[in-house]
């Protein structure tokens, strides 16, 4: 049981930082720290993809070794090379989480300007209190 | 893969994380947060991906670095927790 939880590691240590996002995401009050603890999330992912194309033994990054028209004398063997397809599926995964980190940093300059804050419950604060003065105005 | 650089590179990006959401400087934060970043990518060039780990290296430790910073000097520094 233990060698079978030490065994897959990588995948533990994954579990954990995603976690840690999580609990950033939810706990924290301040947006930018909301922020950063998406940012671990996302990561963490990518992590665990990368390490699902790891294989042992030897084997490297997918470039072709030999003669580079096809009759080389060795076969080309799978165990080999590592696994390429999660690695390029992860690259658009890390320009899309610069996009949304973008935007979101976007949003957070326009609350500022908006509440003069960035603590999530003086911002629920200021927004009940401007509903209490609208209700009683009208 | 070695396994003892593994580990190694794994508890350093862990507690970088930990850091990072507990540092209540948001400049300080965001710096560690690049921090977390490279070793990332160092991680992923041991594991072989390396096009995944220089992409990391410039888009996102890189450029999302320079955007928090520039998103920080534009609204307040201070976070309470």
């Amino acid at each position: 049981m233990l060698e079978y939880i030490l065994a897959k590691y990588n995948y533990w240590i994954y579990v954990v930082l995603m976690m840690i996002g999580l609990y950033a995401m939810m706990g924290k009050r301040n947006l930018v720290k909301k922020l950063i603890g998406m940012n671990i999330f996302q990561t963490s992912i990518i992590l665990f993809f990368v390490s699902m194309g790891v294989k042992k033994g030897g084997a490297t990054v997918p470039i072709l070794m030999g003669d580079s028209h096809g009759h080389g004398e060795q076969l080309i063997q799978v165990a080999d090379y590592l696994n390429p397809l999660p690695h390029v599926l992860m690259l658009t995964a890390i320009v899309v989480s610069i996009a949304t980190t973008g935007v979101a940093l976007a949003t957070l300059i326009l609350i500022y300007k908006r509440y003069h804050t960035l603590e999530e419950d003086e911002i629920l604060a200021i927004r009940k209190e401007a509903s209490a003065y609208k209700t009683l105005g009208t | 893969m070695i396994r003892q650089l593994d580990l190694i590179l794994l508890i350093f990006i862990v507690i970088c994380a930990i850091a990072a959401i507990n540092i209540k400087d948001l400049m300080s934060a965001v710096i560690i947060l690049g921090a977390y970043g490279f070793f990332m990518c160092l991680l992923w060039t041991e594991m072989g991906a390396v096009d995944v780990a220089f992409t990391e290296a410039s888009v996102g430790a890189g450029i999302g670095t320079v955007l928090f910073i520039a998103a920080i000097n534009k609204t307040s520094r201070r976070s309470k927790d």
